[in-house]
């Protein structure tokens, strides 16, 4: 009984364990004030289902020995153009949230594997060269939606017909549509189901992926590359396509993001994307050379519900946004713990 | 010929900025007058920041992106110096005393931090900088006027808790820039800011002449050889850290007085980057990087930063391109830097495995 505890909480692992024991005390913290629980784990499901999505996109780099992918906001930009797309031309409901994935998917992939190239050419240094790569993008994107040729005037500033404005409201297209699909109420609890399926769609398809024969060549590329060579696998291109992956999982992402979200923030919006996403698979479990889709889905649910939760119980117990440095000290410092874990090799 | 060749190869970073420098100048037509009290105002600032750098580059630590907590450090010394109401030449100079111990060991964490990351510590020292911001937060917007008693009007606002965002540093505003100045046109220039921005220049240099500069340039150059040759790396990396730190904290000291107000919680965010970016566009790389290149870089990062959103006017009929045209430079030129070094040096260990093999 004791070895089986043992086992149990080995396979669990301390940061797990932390994180559930707090985000259990904050609950029963807010049973006793007046904040209503089930409210707030609807808003926890609607911000896992929201950000799922990107910490899904880390698994692919991961396993394909590039790294943590801090360059989330290559894809991510990939997502905002077709989310841009799709609204230019007003389009409602599934029709507009299929538009915007049909264009993100190929944009994705092309900035994907771009991007790959370069991550190919600077292999042991994905991560610091992929996290300034992903503020380049997001900066010089600042330039091309001030001068984007859009001209739906949902879009653009008033004044100067030119420009895209920096919020943009998804509230008359297909904000929610997903979240909405099949939504249902069980004991006060919303459960938007759409979100939650889709999320699950994508999570199952990744987890089939690395079971196929593709997928276990790429992570056997990223586990032991002379082995690979050896082997005759091409290193390459298994990274390109484990960094293609994450990219369009990134456009993916956003898309979903935004409609759940019901804004779309763009100019310096997507700077720091990645920051929760690599901190969330992290906390879920996985290292910088190994993570498994559940890395992935226990992590956004501990990480999503933590910040969800934390933020209004303790603005009942002090004032102001405690949630902001909370997301700010916890996603860091799970990071720099992962960092700075011995993994054999030296990679940054 | 070979000569300018081998020049232009060397030099080619800072080439290349001052001819888009040139061009915004052109195009941004502003007067003379302008253009020259604004780059001496921003060398004056900026200098020290990015001299902080070079040290951890010759110890082969990278960019150090931690110097984000030696501008926290100096920034608590400036916090706990207006409460206290310090001022004129003297009160600087406190704070500046008040900053250095804790410059010590917040650059002591995280020296041994980066110990413990060895070949990732851009990263870590990176991701730190975010951390020890969402520290500082956590103490300067909730404990202080809750947990913390902190009573003074000039800093909190007594109905919520944490400090003002802005702090108005009045009585050491311009106390190191206004003893001497020299008029020349519009623009007062700082002697003694520039003296002590030469004098830190000559301390380095003289710095790396020592045994303990020696030794720092040793293990940048070869850890295990170094470690070897009996020099303690893993101390030798902590003290370099610790130098910059505290240089950070001296930079972000005299940043602030020139300024004139704190915003205390994003005065710090940015210091890092444009630093680093400063250092790069003088030449410096991830494993290189001298007092010229730190100066030379700071003139012209800033040169570019002064005219770039007039340029944008002039070229795109709109000030907010030149805006984000900077900040994509800083970001940009910092990711060129590191995708170049890592591409370099993974061709280097390339050869030298194809050597082992041959041999």
């Amino acid at each position: 009984m004791k070895d089986r505890l043992i086992k149990i909480y080995h396979g669990f692992g301390l940061p797990r364990l932390i994180i559930s024991v707090f985000l259990l005390a904050l609950i029963i913290v807010a049973a006793g004030t007046d904040l209503s629980v089930p409210g707030l784990l609807s808003d926890s499901l609607v911000r896992i289902g929201q950000n799922g999505i990107y910490v899904l996109a880390m698994i692919p780099s991961i396993q394909a020995g590039a790294g943590l992918n801090f360059g989330l906001p290559v894809g991510v930009i990939a997502g905002m153009v077709g989310v841009l797309v799709s609204m230019e031309n007003s389009l409602m409901g599934f029709g507009g949230f299929l538009v915007a994935l049909l264009v993100a998917i190929p944009l994705g992939t092309i900035a994907g594997y771009l991007y790959s190239l370069l991550l190919n050419r600077v292999a042991g240094q994905e991560m610091m060269v992929g996290t300034y790569v992903g503020f380049s993008v997001v900066a010089g994107m600042c330039i091309f939606w001030l001068m984007a040729p859009f001209s739906n005037p949902a879009l653009i500033w008033p004044v100067g017909g030119q420009g895209l404005r920096v919020t943009l409201t998804l509230v008359d297209t297909f904000g929610g549509t997903l979240n909405n699909f099949l939504a249902f109420q069980i004991f006060g609890l919303t459960v938007p189901t759409g979100l939650l399926l889709f999320y699950a769609l994508l999570a199952f398809l990744l987890w089939l992926f690395l079971r196929s024969k593709p997928g276990v060549a790429m992570e056997v590329v990223g586990r032991n590359p002379r082995f690979a060579v050896a082997s005759g696998l091409n290193i390459n291109s298994y990274r390109s396509v484990g960094i293609v992956l994450s990219t369009v999982l990134a456009a993916i992402g956003y898309v979903v993001y935004a409609q759940s979200f019901g804004f779309a923030q763009l100019y310096n919006g997507p700077l720091m994307t990645a920051f929760p996403a690599v901190a969330a698979v992290l906390i879920g479990g996985a290292s910088t050379r190994e993570a498994k889709v559940v890395n992935a889905i226990i992590g956004v649910i501990l990480f999503q519900t933590l910040l969800t939760v934390a933020m209004p119980v303790t603005n009942q117990l002090v004032e102001g946004n405690i949630s902001e440095i909370a997301r700010v000290i916890v996603s860091n410092g799970m990071i720099l713990y992962a960092l700075t874990r011995v993994t054999g090799g030296e990679q940054a | 010929m070979s000569h300018v060749k081998k020049f232009v190869a060397r030099n080619a970073v800072p080439i290349l900025f001052a001819i888009v420098c040139l061009l915004g100048v052109y195009y941004a037509k502003m007067p003379g007058q302008f253009l020259f009290m604004e780059i001496v105002k921003r060398m004056a600032r900026n200098s020290f920041l990015v001299l902080s750098l070079i040290i951890p580059v010759v110890a082969g630590m990278g960019l150090n992106f931690g110097i984000v907590l030696g501008a926290l450090a100096g920034q608590i010394a400036l916090i706990l110096s207006t409460h206290w109401e310090w001022a004129g030449i003297g009160g600087l100079a406190l704070t500046a005393l008040l900053a250095t111990p804790m410059a010590v060991v917040f650059g002591m964490l995280a020296g041994t931090v980066l110990n413990k990351a060895k070949g990732r510590e851009m990263i870590t020292s990176m991701v730190m900088g975010f951390f020890a911001n969402g520290i500082y937060q956590f103490v300067f917007l909730f404990l202080v006027g809750t947990v913390i008693p902190f009573e003074n009007e000039a800093l909190r606002i007594s109905t919520s808790p944490g400090l003002r965002n802005t702090v108005n540093l009045s009585r050491i505003r311009g106390a190191l820039d206004n003893i001497w100045t020299i008029q020349y046109g519009f623009t007062k220039i700082p002697i003694v800011t520039f003296l002590i921005i030469a004098l830190l220049a000559i301390a380095i240099w003289a710095f790396f002449k020592t045994k303990l500069g020696q030794d720092f340039r040793a293990v940048g150059q070869d850890r295990h050889i170094a470690g070897v040759a009996g020099i303690q790396t893993d101390r030798n990396r902590v003290l370099a850290i610790v130098f910059s730190t505290v240089l950070a904290a001296w930079g972000q000291i005299i940043f602030l007085q020139n300024i004139g107000t704190l915003n205390t919680y994003n005065s710090h965010e940015q210091v890092g980057t444009f630093a680093i970016a400063a250092l790069l566009i003088g030449g410096a790389s991830v494993t290189r990087a001298t007092i010229g290149q730190a100066l030379m870089g700071t003139f012209l990062f800033h040169l570019l930063f002064v005219v770039s959103p007039s340029a944008g006017q002039a070229i795109f009929g709109s000030a907010q391109v030149g805006e984000y045209f900077r900040v994509f430079v800083a970001y940009g030129i910092i990711a060129i830097s590191l995708a170049l070094h890592a591409w370099r040096s993974k061709s280097l260990v390339k050869a030298s495995m194809e050597e082992d093999v041959s041999a």
